[in-house]
């Protein structure tokens, strides 16, 4: 395994990733997850009051940590000149409303997406993220997923999503998906690197939990849910795990990672039990862009609309923000 | 890019959100309940508290011991009239309508239960007031349907039923008690608590409108002499009772040889064995759901932490980071997790106990989240480093007060969850389902959760061992304790 594994794991866990025995032996001792006890948690954290000022202050909070997504294949330049432009001033009528955190969309349209950012020229700068490794089913050669990386960072990523080899992990092959996410770190250099868990696909809480450690192991920046190609996409309970795992790093390592949930969050009553998730299992010190991000491409819209709300008392309506 | 000067991290607070005391429909004055009717008690009134502002709340008219024969004296007749008569498809319509009638008034009764008991509206809302109307559901199936319990084919009511139930779950309680007793054909005369009578005055309304006939169910009110009075009263069949561990031994000397038939549902110290292996966040989950639901208000609450010692440390540690975010105050406020202890009685005792673990040595840990300046409230507690010694780890504490202590194996386990008088409830934490079944086979306790704590069903059966009572509440064994038969019980 390359040099970078072992730093990247820490001391803590220098030797767990020496070969593929060790790895599974780690994974499989890590504490189950009882789903009832999870799901009822989950569901009992979804009932806080948000309201007022402690709404607005959510609202703004959860705006400022929205990867505004496009991921079609019929994705045109003009479309990702757009989304940036949304994502630096998402209401113009409300300029006081934060920009978004970045703009994800894929590799082909990083450089079209720089230089967006550069012409608009404001004060206010947003990150590029870039779907990277084949997405979203992670189904090419390990030569392609990097060249994907390289391009997408060269041409001016910020961070880079990538997906997990999904096959890989269920086959029980812990030590490929690692030297996978350990090479992607390393080609994807200074930009963060987002490893994207596919939860869906996982089926159970408890392969969740190890994919999560998988993936910090490796050096992940970001736990990611899903790739919003596959239902179910991202979970109050499967993002509580998550949450969790990156506690559970920190206490142990010393290093903060981040989270990030994706697909299917859509209102900002959604974002907000996701922002309660992250105060009460992760932390407050998780609550910030950097760390906790939202993967989504409608919710911006209704967080405009609930800002406004909140703002003027009365609710407008879908017409009056954009639709792009 | 570092997150030292990209990230700040937010103070972000929840915003209030009190149920409006209006919806509880408090009243100045309230009436006992006897023979279908509300009428003035012959006893002096007493005044309920708001516990969770130390405020008085309502006053409640309360019955003397005539007031009580004349409720004995209802009830026998309305037996010995028409519902001992009825069919039992048509009892199943009464309690159906009660039923109903619980889940038409659900928010009010969960905000006047808040109220009068000092338990968070989350757990009154989400929790009580739905079992209630689950327990009258469920029990409105049986009525027609008792010849296929196991008890032969035609078992018989007993007749009328003295029930006397607690502060803890004061609507829950009472309809644990009169569903089953009604599904079976019997009459009651129940006795809510001195410090929560409320809830159960409301039911009572909800039960006239269901036009029960008067005297199926009479609700007396006064304090413990009253209860005292009731469960000697030579006109009843059968008595229940839920409460403590000292009372329920009077009941049971008072009863012994009148061939009266008798349930106690007493005191606990539950178990809750963690093992090495277990889901640890889960577990933590259940650990904090054990001794914190109700402020640990619970005979069934899990106030005994048995964690096997590789994981102590790790485990209390996540423990106290979880207990930590548990919001105390205002009851009627909906983000509230842990509301006012019910009253200045029971404060004190958990007061006196909990210093009594400091003096006998135990560590002390405390939550930091404020208290409300008024009211009853005790921060979430856990006592590290008890030994089966202290009083705080043998006497129920009734409070939020965990006591943790550690074992090696199995056996030890074992050893440590089952010495205790009492036996009511236990807890097993482990991922290996054989582990779990061989645990539950030999705890020595009435309830025993795997891998989960306080999950009630009117289905499932509760009552307890030794010093936690005899006689189970819910389910066909529940409904076995409200009826005779000459046939041989098949279950039992």
């Amino acid at each position: 395994m390359p040099e970078t594994a072992i730093n990247a794991a820490g001391p803590a866990f220098g030797d767990v990733v020496a070969d593929e025995g060790r790895l599974r032996h780690f994974l499989d001792g890590l504490p189950g997850v009882d789903p009832v006890a999870l799901e009822q948690r989950a569901a009992s954290l979804a009932t806080r009051s948000i309201k007022k000022q402690s709404k607005l202050t959510a609202i703004d909070l959860a705006t400022s940590m929205v990867d505004l997504t496009t991921l079609e294949g019929a994705d045109t330049p003009g479309k990702v000149r757009n989304l940036i432009r949304k994502g630096l001033l998402p209401d113009p009528e409300r300029p006081d409303t934060p920009p978004v955190a970045a703009v994800c969309i894929y590799p082909d349209l990083v450089p079209v997406a720089a230089a967006a950012l550069a012409e608009a020229g404001t004060t206010r700068r947003i990150k590029i993220a870039s779907v990277a490794t084949a997405f979203p089913s992670g189904r090419a050669a390990l030569e392609v997923k990097i060249a994907d990386v390289r391009s997408a960072v060269q041409a001016g990523a910020d961070e880079i999503d990538m997906v997990i080899d999904r096959g890989a992990f269920l086959a029980g092959q812990y030590g490929k998906v690692y030297d996978e996410i350990v090479e992607i770190k390393d080609a994807a250099g200074p930009a963060r690197l987002k490893v994207i868990l596919e939860t869906g696909e996982l089926a159970t809480y408890d392969n969740v939990r190890k994919a999560s450690w998988l993936a910090l192991l490796a050096g992940g920046d970001f736990i990611k849910t899903s790739t919003g190609k596959v239902s179910p996409a991202a979970t109050l309970p499967v993002t509580h795990v998550m949450l969790q795992a990156v506690r559970d790093w920190k206490r142990l390592t010393g290093q903060q990672r981040a989270v990030k949930p994706a697909g299917g969050i859509r209102t900002a009553k959604d974002a907000i039990r996701y922002l309660v998730a992250v105060r009460e299992v992760a932390g407050p010190e998780w609550l910030d862009a950097y760390w906790f991000r939202f993967g989504a491409s409608s919710l911006l819209n209704d967080l405009i609309m609930q800002r406004r709300t909140q703002l003027e008392g009365h609710y407008w309506g879908g017409d009056y923000v954009t639709v792009d | 890019m570092s997150p030292s000067t990209e990230s700040s991290s937010i103070d972000w607070e929840y915003a209030p959100a009190p149920e409006s005391e209006a919806i509880g429909r408090v009243k100045d004055r309230y009436l006992p309940f006897i023979d279908g009717k509300f009428i003035e008690g012959g006893g002096d009134d007493l005044v309920t508290v708001n516990p969770g502002r130390d405020e008085p709340l309502s006053t409640v008219s309360t019955v003397d011991e005539a007031d009580l024969d004349n409720a004995v004296r209802a009830a026998r007749r309305a037996y010995d009239g028409p519902w001992s008569k009825l069919s039992g498809a048509e009892r199943g319509k009464y309690l159906f309508r009660i039923a109903r009638g619980v889940a038409e008034r659900s928010r009010e009764l969960a905000v006047l239960e808040s109220l009068d008991n000092g338990k968070p509206i989350k757990e009154t809302r989400d929790f009580d007031i739905p079992t209630v109307a689950q327990h009258f559901f469920y029990h409105a199936g049986w009525a027609d349907k008792l010849g296929h319990l196991g008890f032969g084919p035609d078992p018989r009511p007993l007749g009328v039923a003295g029930q006397v139930i607690p502060w803890n779950f004061p609507l829950l309680m009472a309809a644990w008690k009169i569903a089953p007793a009604l599904a079976a054909g019997n009459t009651v005369v129940i006795k809510p608590a001195e410090t929560t009578p409320l809830s159960a005055l409301v039911l009572a309304e909800i039960i006239a409108d269901a036009d029960l006939p008067p005297g199926v169910v009479n609700v007396v009110t006064g304090a413990g002499d009253i209860g005292a009075a009731l469960v000697r009263h030579p006109g009843l069949d059968k008595v229940a009772f839920t409460g403590s561990t000292a009372v329920g031994k009077q009941i049971q000397r008072t009863l012994a040889g009148t061939g009266r038939r008798l349930t106690l549902e007493l005191g606990g110290k539950g178990a809750n064995i963690v093992f090495a292996d277990a889901a640890i966040d889960q577990a933590v989950e259940g650990i904090v759901n054990g001794i914190f639901f109700n402020s640990g208000q619970v005979c069934c609450a899990g106030s005994r932490l048995l964690v096997q010692e590789p994981i102590a440390e790790e485990l209390i540690t996540r423990l106290i980071e979880r207990t930590e975010t548990l919001r105390v105050g205002d009851p009627l406020d909906k983000n509230t997790d842990v509301g006012a202890i019910n009253s200045r009685d029971q404060w004190n005792k958990i007061t006196e106990l909990t210093d009594a673990g400091i003096d006998e040595g135990a560590q002390v840990w405390r939550s930091s989240c404020p208290l409300p300046d008024k009211g009853f409230f005790v921060s979430p507690t856990i006592f590290t480093g008890a030994t089966q010694t202290m009083r705080i780890a043998r006497e129920e504490i009734f409070g939020p007060v965990l006591s943790v202590i550690t074992f090696r194996t199995p056996d030890e386990a074992l050893a440590k969850a089952n010495n205790t008088p009492y036996g009511l409830s236990a807890g097993v934490w482990t991922e290996k389902g054989s582990r779990a079944m061989a645990m539950a086979a030999r705890l020595q306790a009435g309830v025993i959760w795997d891998n989960t704590w306080n999950k009630f069903d009117p289905a499932a059966p509760f009552g307890g061992y030794q010093e936690s009572g005899f006689g189970r509440e819910g389910g066909p064994a529940g409904l076995a304790g409200y009826l005779d038969t000459d046939d041989e019980a098949v279950i039992k």
